[in-house]
C-alpha cells in the first residue's frame, strides 16, 4: 500500500516534469501532474481486476485521461492538449519498446516480434481510449445543447 | 471606402494565418488550428472563408475580391505556452476586448519572443520524468538516482545539439547513444544495478509524445494529410532513438 502511494507520487512528478520539458504554462503544471495520476490510476485499477489484460487497462486509462483533460480544459479555458500530453507519459509502452529494439539489435527476432505486437497493441488501445473519450464528451455536449434548445422552445 | 475594407480584410487573413502558423509551430493539433482560424474569420466578419491547413503550409482565401494568401511553416517544436497564449487572444477577440490590429501585433510579439524555460528547469524536468518512471514501470528503487543522472546529462547534450548543430534527428540519435554508453558505464563501476531499467528511464524525456498524440488525433479528426505526416515524423524520431540505443548496446 505504501508502495502504491509512492508510485502515485512518482506518476505525479513525471507529469509535472514532462510539463517542464514541453514548456507548459505555470498554472497548468499542477493539473498536468494530476491528469497523469488520473490516467495511470485508472490503468492500475483496471489492471489489478481479474480477467483483464494490458489492452483493456490501457484503454480505460487513456479514456479516463481524455475525459479528465477535456473537463479541466473547459474549466480552465485552455486547450485540452495541455493536460493530456503530460498525462500520457506514464502510459507510454517504454519498457516494451526498449525490449523490442534490444532484441532486434542482438538478433533475437522471435522475441522482438513478441514485444512488437505488445507495443502495437498498447498504442492501439491508447488511441481507442482517446476516441472513446472524445465520443463521450461529444454525446454529453449534444445532449446538453438539445436540452437547452428544447427548454427555449417551451 | 472599398479600398479601406480590402485593407481590413487582408489584415484579418494575415492574422488568421499568423495565428495558425504559431499554433502549428508550437505543436498543436490540426482541429484546434482549424477551429481558431475559422473562429477569427467569423468574428471579424469575413465571408466565405476557406483555409487549407497542413503541417508545412496554410493557404487561405475569402471573398472573391480579396487575394488569397499562403504562409510557410518551416520548423516545428513543442511550446504549449504559445498555444495557450494564442487561444487566450482568440477568446479576447471573440468577446470584443481587442481589435484586429492589436491582435495582429500581439501575435507578432508572441511569434518572436522566446519564452522557453531556462536550461536548469528543463534539466529538472528531465530528471523528474526519468527517475520516477523507472519506479513506475519496473518497480526498481535502486536505479532511481543513476537514471536521473544519465537523463540530466543526456538532456544537456540534446539541448546543445538542438541549439547549435540543428540537424533534425541527429540530436535524438546522439542522446540515445550517450544514454546507452553512460548506463553501461554506471553499471560497470557499480553505481547502477540494472542497465535496461536505467536506459528505459533515461529515454522517457526524449520520447516523441506530442507528435504521436497529434498524429492519432489528426487521423481521428479526418485530416488525412497531416495525420500520416506527423505519424512519420514521430516514427523517424523514435527510430533515431532506437538506433542510437542499438548502436550503443553493440559498442558497450
Amino acid at each position: 500500500m505504501v508502495f502504491l502511494i509512492l508510485k502515485i507520487g512518482c506518476v505525479y512528478l513525471a507529469g509535472v516534469g514532462f510539463g517542464l520539458i514541453v514548456n507548459l504554462p505555470y498554472r497548468a503544471l499542477n493539473l498536468a501532474g494530476i491528469s497523469g495520476v488520473v490516467g495511470w490510476g485508472s490503468y492500475y485499477l483496471v489492471d489489478s481486476l481479474p480477467n483483464t489484460g494490458i489492452g483493456i487497462a490501457n484503454f480505460s486509462g487513456a479514456m479516463a485521461l481524455g475525459v479528465f483533460a477535456m473537463i479541466v480544459a473547459r474549466i480552465m479555458r485552455m486547450p485540452s492538449i495541455l493536460f493530456d500530453v503530460p498525462g500520457l507519459v506514464p502510459l507510454v509502452p517504454g519498457g516494451q519498446a526498449y525490449e523490442l529494439i534490444k532484441n532486434f539489435a542482438t538478433g533475437h527476432y522471435s522475441e522482438a516480434w513478441n514485444y512488437a505486437t505488445q507495443v502495437i497493441w498498447i498504442a492501439g488501445s491508447i488511441a481507442l481510449g482517446f476516441i472513446a473519450a472524445e465520443t463521450i464528451l461529444r454525446i454529453v455536449h449534444q445532449v446538453t445543447t438539445y436540452r437547452v434548445a428544447f427548454r427555449k422552445k417551451m | 471606402m472599398k479600398n479601406e475594407n480590402e485593407h481590413y480584410y487582408q489584415l484579418v487573413i494575415n492574422t488568421c494565418l499568423l495565428a495558425g502558423k504559431i499554433m502549428i509551430e508550437s505543436g498543436s493539433d490540426m482541429q484546434r488550428v482549424d477551429d481558431i482560424i475559422y473562429r477569427i474569420a467569423q468574428n471579424a466578419g469575413l465571408r466565405n472563408a476557406n483555409a487549407y491547413i497542413t503541417v508545412t503550409a496554410i493557404v487561405m482565401s475569402a471573398n472573391p475580391d480579396i487575394a488569397g494568401r499562403v504562409i510557410d511553416i518551416k520548423r516545428r517544436s513543442f511550446n504549449l505556452t504559445k498555444i495557450a497564449k494564442v487561444n487566450e487572444l482568440s477568446r479576447q477577440f471573440a468577446s470584443g476586448q481587442i481589435t484586429i490590429p492589436v491582435f495582429f501585433d500581439e501575435l507578432k510579439l508572441i511569434e518572436v519572443q522566446n519564452d522557453f524555460f531556462p536550461l536548469g528547469i528543463q534539466i529538472v524536468g528531465a530528471i523528474l520524468v526519468s527517475g520516477p518512471l523507472v519506479v513506475v514501470f519496473r518497480n526498481n528503487w535502486i536505479d532511481f538516482l543513476p537514471s536521473c543522472l544519465v537523463a540530466a546529462l543526456a538532456w544537456i547534450l540534446f539541448y546543445f545539439l538542438n541549439r547549435y548543430v540543428n540537424i533534425r534527428f541527429l540530436s535524438e540519435f546522439a542522446a540515445a547513444f550517450m544514454i546507452a554508453g553512460l548506463a553501461a558505464l554506471l553499471v560497470n563501476i557499480g553505481w547502477g544495478h540494472n542497465m535496461d531499467d536505467i536506459v528505459i528511464g533515461s529515454l522517457m524525456p526524449l520520447v516523441p509524445g506530442i507528435p504521436l498524440t497529434n498524429a492519432v488525433r489528426d487521423l481521428l479528426a479526418g485530416n488525412l494529410v497531416s495525420g500520416p505526416a506527423r505519424g512519420i515524423e514521430a516514427l523517424i524520431s523514435a527510430s533515431a532513438l532506437g538506433f542510437g540505443v542499438a548502436v550503443g548496446l553493440h559498442f558497450f
